[in-house]
């Protein structure tokens, strides 16, 4: 597969809206920072020294067999680049320092290698609903493979080498994107949002860092990463999004119980709007994807849960900006956005 | 609570400061304590990570010469590590492991990876692993007096240390 095939299709290994606890989770990811022994990080390697690490990864990575696409990043334009941000193939830093990086996906984009980003390698797994478990034994299968042809900067005592010392050990960030529009609408996420950090968990919006958490999709995660067994890590993060869910399940109740003839009318709305809308903002489409997927959720709508991620994909400025193929004005953006959305919708059977 | 620093607005941010193992502890409202220099109100959160760092990092002891500053592997200064949060390679760890170390308790805990170990070269650090191990239960052992445990256990990680040449 070409990398343009993964640009011009919003639909990712996350996305497909399959999966345990999908009425809440919507993907899991175990991501593993990597570093080669006898070369400095990528922050502080020459041109020349970054292509020989970026040289030995690529010859590794060809042991993975076919089924993959290496880009460098610098042969992709700025809009590619974000769209690759947006999947969650790339992170915002890498896109803003592309010089050094680049990016290895396999086909159905469930598995990805980020490299000369803060670290030289950062391997993810990606898998749709609550698969917290699957996806590191993924990742670790994908690291014994690279392990083989490589030499990782690695001590006993510290375990795998990091750029930033809060990587070091297992070089492990285990990741759970939820949807929580139940406990958003009951106020009941505030109380959530404090109680994590105490149980060693950091807590960011799916999109944008710091608080804001647009589409009422927020993103659970360890900070530890030394002195913890990658199953310990693993069971934290398990135990806690399984609290997590009951809890959203339990607001939904409250909806259904005190609030059934509002909920029912704010759903139907956003579907009416993002049906029929010939004009949409970013954020009044992230506003409005959250009622429709909270919809989904509780059963009161027929749209698949794959057509939301792949709004919500589409809706993002990268792949907007892509499809339509230059620089976009505000007014012929948010005209994209309402069409590609309403595209989309008429495919679903309602 | 009133805040300490002006003491008119209602204490909402809460310092706790670990100097030289002395706990210290601040109550602040949120305007003094942004003034203070205490919190960055999440602005930025890449930065404010950073920031952390350095402020951990900055508690360890002041270097003597250049040469002890600068990594040998790479030469790195550390001083660029309080602003970045990044270190320059991996022979960082090992040459500030001084000024690394309380900061790593303080983020992690601990100073002891117990994770996986890489397979090919595994077979080593597994030794070492469980080297370390049987030291730390020798000085339990000499530090409960039971000797008989401790001479026991001395001979083994002799023997372990003969058989790793």
């Amino acid at each position: 597969m070409q990398i343009g095939e993964h640009l011009a299709s919003p639909r990712s290994a996350w996305t497909s809206g399959r999966g345990e606890m999908a009425d809440v989770v919507v993907s899991s990811r175990a991501r593993l920072a990597r570093n080669l022994e006898g070369f400095a990080f990528p922050g502080r390697l020459t041109p020349e020294v970054a292509a020989q690490v970026l040289g030995r990864v690529q010859a590794a990575v060809q042991g993975f067999g076919s089924g993959w696409s290496f880009v460098k990043l610098s042969d992709l334009s700025a809009v590619d680049r974000q769209v690759l941000v947006d999947k969650h193939l790339i992170s915002p830093q890498q896109m803003q320092a592309p010089e050094l990086a680049a990016l290895a996906v396999r086909d159905d984009e469930g598995l990805s290698l980020m490299v000369n980003e803060e670290d030289h390698l950062r391997l993810q797994a990606f898998r749709p609903g609550l698969a917290v478990g699957e996806t590191l034994a993924e990742a670790l299968r994908a690291d014994d493979g690279l392990e083989e042809k490589l030499d990782y900067a690695f001590t006993p005592e510290l375990g795998y080498l990091t750029a930033c010392p809060t990587n070091v050990g297992t070089g492990l960030r285990i990741s759970v994107m939820l949807h929580l529009g139940g406990l958003v609408r009951t106020r009941g996420i505030a109380q959530l949002l404090q109680v994590l950090p105490k149980l060693g968990l950091a807590v960011r919006g799916l999109y944008g860092e710091g608080t804001e958490a647009a589409g009422d999709l927020f993103q659970i995660s360890n900070q530890i990463t030394l002195g913890q067994t990658e199953e310990e890590v693993v069971a934290a993060i398990e135990r806690a999004a399984q609290q997590i869910i009951d809890q959203e399940r339990a607001a939904r109740r409250m909806l259904k119980e005190r609030a059934l003839l509002q909920t029912h009318d704010r759903v139907h709305r956003a579907l009416g709007v993002l049906r029929y809308a010939q004009l949409l903002g970013g954020e009044e489409a992230m506003q409005l994807l959250s009622e429709l997927r909270l919809g989904v959720e509780m059963g009161m709508l027929q749209v698949s849960p794959e057509a939301v991620n792949e709004m919500l994909v589409t809706a993002l400025p990268g792949f907007l900006t892509r499809t339509i193929g230059h620089d976009l004005q505000t007014l012929e953006e948010r005209a994209a956005r309402a069409r590609l959305i309403r595209e989309r919708l008429h495919k679903e059977v309602i | 609570m009133q805040c300490q620093s002006c003491g008119l607005r209602p204490a909402t941010v809460h310092v706790t400061r670990i100097v030289q193992g002395q706990v210290e502890q601040a109550h602040l409202c949120a305007q003094c304590a942004q003034e203070s220099g205490e919190i960055n109100i999440l602005a930025n959160p890449a930065a404010l990570l950073q920031s952390l760092l350095a402020n951990f990092a900055g508690q360890g002891q002041a270097f003597q010469t250049e040469t002890e500053m600068r990594c040998p592997s790479c030469g790195f200064l550390f001083n660029d590590f309080r602003e970045t949060g990044l270190l320059g390679c991996p022979s960082c760890y090992a040459h500030f492991r001084s000024e690394l170390e309380p900061m790593l308790r303080r983020l992690h805990g601990t100073t002891e990876h117990r994770g996986k170990l890489p397979h090919r070269r595994g077979g080593a650090f597994e030794r070492d692993r469980h080297l370390q191990a049987m030291r730390r239960e020798l000085q339990q052992a000499v530090g409960r007096e039971e000797y008989e445990q401790a001479a026991r256990l001395r001979d083994e990680i002799k023997q372990l240390e003969a058989e790793g040449g």
